[in-house]
């Protein structure tokens, strides 16, 4: 019989065993997870202080500069621009995603024939390659053989076109006008579900009250579909602030940088011009705008669980 | 609330007309990949007489760049749902100390910004070698997938009846077990959606292939694009027919998994 102490002994271990045992489904994930973001984030975070460039490959010497990198790209005169065409391009995107996609979802709230098949497939953009929707609208706007201008023509709206990508104040909107494409599907999707969950009894109540429809969408709708509104606007912006994509494939960045944000700055910086240091101060910039979205996230959402 | 036959059917009309007008381009670039080469103003706005020959062309410059994408894609399915599946098991089964923590890091994936983690990989891969490679590639291609599939499938099993588990337990079925034989055919669902997405999510990357290739021999088909627009804006035939040929596998996931395309559109942003 084994005496007692021995026998903590043995719980001791089999319940740390057990543990491991627990830990092994987690681990792989885990170390997979801080390899491919705790890494990267760390060494960007290092990066960023360092004067790291193409010599660095073949020197291994990337000597510590201070904060050199951060001075020198928001000094730059190319910041300013930067950061307000960020600006722009997500409040554009996410504000026109938003407004589309919830008309889009209230109508198909509505019951019709073929409403459900219709819905699915207005998921298309969404899914296809950005690449290929980028590549799609380039030539749809291209300025001389592109549809758009060639409608816009047959119409008599305009007789030179409009230089969809080549004006510099055209561009943006049409990056935005892009993206927005891209995203209604994705809002229209979130919102259908969080207008499918209002109870339907709330409407009826509200009619009874003599509501018309303004007032029931005012009164019933908006504050009931509050949550999924955050959701979207917030992963939204997430989403947008770091598009690099549509904006390479439909303009470059161009024309004369008046469609670079700061993550299109960022893949320039790195990889154009091989100065990784400031690449990745720049993409920090861009890690702490996130970050700042997802506070107001998170405070938005605390705010609505204490209502 | 029962509506009269019959009814409803205006609204049906306008529902094909919003439809048609949001999916236009994609009809336009069907028609443009169907068209003779040529930067060709005589376009028609039904392609009566269509010509392959951008197709031919296409699949002679960027055939092989649609196989590379096909097996990084597959290859990143095999890792995240590999890698994805064991954690949101233990992340909803087991009562783990740092789980939370495992959460909160996933959340945290959702924001970090492609450039900056290819930014930093792009020195690693230097130095390991993993530039230019298949691996290369799906590993950094399952940031998107490995994140995504514990989040799908965590949804999912968090709902699987405690008394299940309990019976197969009872039953001798050691963890292993219950999680082969008992979790992961209960979250079937959960797993095709997740490897839908995976799919999808790979298939479309383009940052990681714009960053960690620099040579032909590995070169996904949305690099392929890209540079083929860079090169020759004059054929636009074979540009759209790669375009059309890159979406195949949007459309056939929104035909064959539809359920599972509007499952992982909603689950994924509820979290």
């Amino acid at each position: 019989m084994p005496s007692r102490p021995r026998s903590v002994t043995d719980v001791a271990r089999a319940r740390f065993l057990e543990r491991l045992a627990q830990w092994m489904y987690i681990a792989p994930a885990a170390t997979y997870l801080l390899l491919f973001f705790g890494y990267p984030l760390v060494k960007n975070l290092v990066m960023s202080f360092q004067q790291y460039t193409i010599t660095t490959f073949y020197t291994g010497a990337a000597p510590f500069v201070g904060m050199e990198n951060y001075s020198k790209i928001l000094s730059s005169d190319l910041f300013p621009k930067a950061l307000l065409t960020t600006f722009l391009f997500t409040a554009g995107s996410v504000i026109g995603q938003f407004a589309l996609g919830l008309a889009f979802a209230l109508f198909f709230q509505r019951r019709f024939p073929l409403g459900g098949l219709l819905r699915s497939l207005l998921l298309l953009p969404w899914l296809l390659p950005l690449v290929v929707s980028g590549t799609t609208w380039r030539w749809l706007l291209d300025p001389d053989t592109g549809v758009a201008n060639a409608a816009l023509r047959g119409l008599h709206l305009t007789s030179s076109g409009v230089p969809w990508l080549t004006g510099t104040s055209q561009a943006l909107v049409s990056v935005i006008l892009v993206n927005i494409w891209v995203g209604i599907p994705f809002n229209t999707a979130i919102l259908y579900g969080g207008l499918q969950d209002i109870p339907a009894h709330l409407y009826e109540a509200a009619k009874l009250d003599g509501a018309g429809s303004l007032a029931s969408f005012r009164h019933v709708t908006w504050p009931l579909l509050r949550p999924a509104v955050s959701v979207v606007l917030v992963l939204g912006a997430v989403y947008t602030v770091k598009v690099l994509d549509i904006i390479l494939v439909v303009t470059g960045g161009g024309p004369a940088g008046a469609t670079e944000t700061l993550a299109t700055q960022s893949y320039e910086l790195s990889f154009r011009q091989f100065e990784f240091g400031r690449g990745a101060a720049m993409s920090n910039v861009l890690i702490v705008l996130s970050l700042a979205f997802a506070v107001v996230h998170l405070r938005a959402s605390r705010r609505a669980q204490n209502v | 609330m029962k509506r009269a036959p019959g009814r409803g059917w205006p609204s049906t009309v306008v529902g094909i007309a919003l439809l048609a007008l949001m999916l236009f381009p994609v009809y336009w670039m069907v028609n443009a990949s169907l068209q003779p080469a040529g930067n060709t103003l005589q376009r028609t706005w039904f392609p009566s007489h269509p010509d392959l020959s951008g197709y031919v062309t296409a699949l002679r410059d960027q055939g092989r760049n649609l196989v590379t994408s096909l097996v990084v894609a597959l290859g990143s399915v095999v890792l995240s749902l590999g890698l994805a599946a064991p954690a949101a098991y233990a992340l909803t089964q087991f009562r783990l100390r740092g789980a939370d923590l495992v959460l909160f890091g996933i959340l945290i994936t959702q924001m970090a910004p492609g450039i900056a983690v290819a930014n930093a990989l792009y020195g690693a891969y230097n130095d390991l070698g993993l530039l230019n490679s298949y691996l290369g590639l799906i590993l950094a291609d399952s940031t998107a997938g490995v994140p995504f599939a514990i989040i799908i499938m965590r949804a999912s099993m968090r709902s699987i009846p405690g008394e299940i588990i309990e019976a197969a337990r009872v039953d001798g079925a050691g963890r292993l077990r219950v999680f082969r034989s008992v979790v992961l055919p209960v979250s079937a669902n959960a797993l095709i959606t997740a490897a839908v997405f995976t799919f999808l999510f790979t298939w479309s990357d383009f940052l990681f292939a714009l960053t960690l290739t620099t040579t032909e021999s590995v070169r996904p088909v949305t690099l392929g694009i890209y540079q083929y627009i860079g090169a020759h804006t004059n054929q636009w035939n074979a540009i759209t027919a790669t375009a059309v040929m890159a979406s195949v596998p949007a459309a056939v996931m929104l035909v064959v998994a539809q359920r599972y395309v509007t499952d992982g559109a909603t689950d994924g942003a509820a979290k």
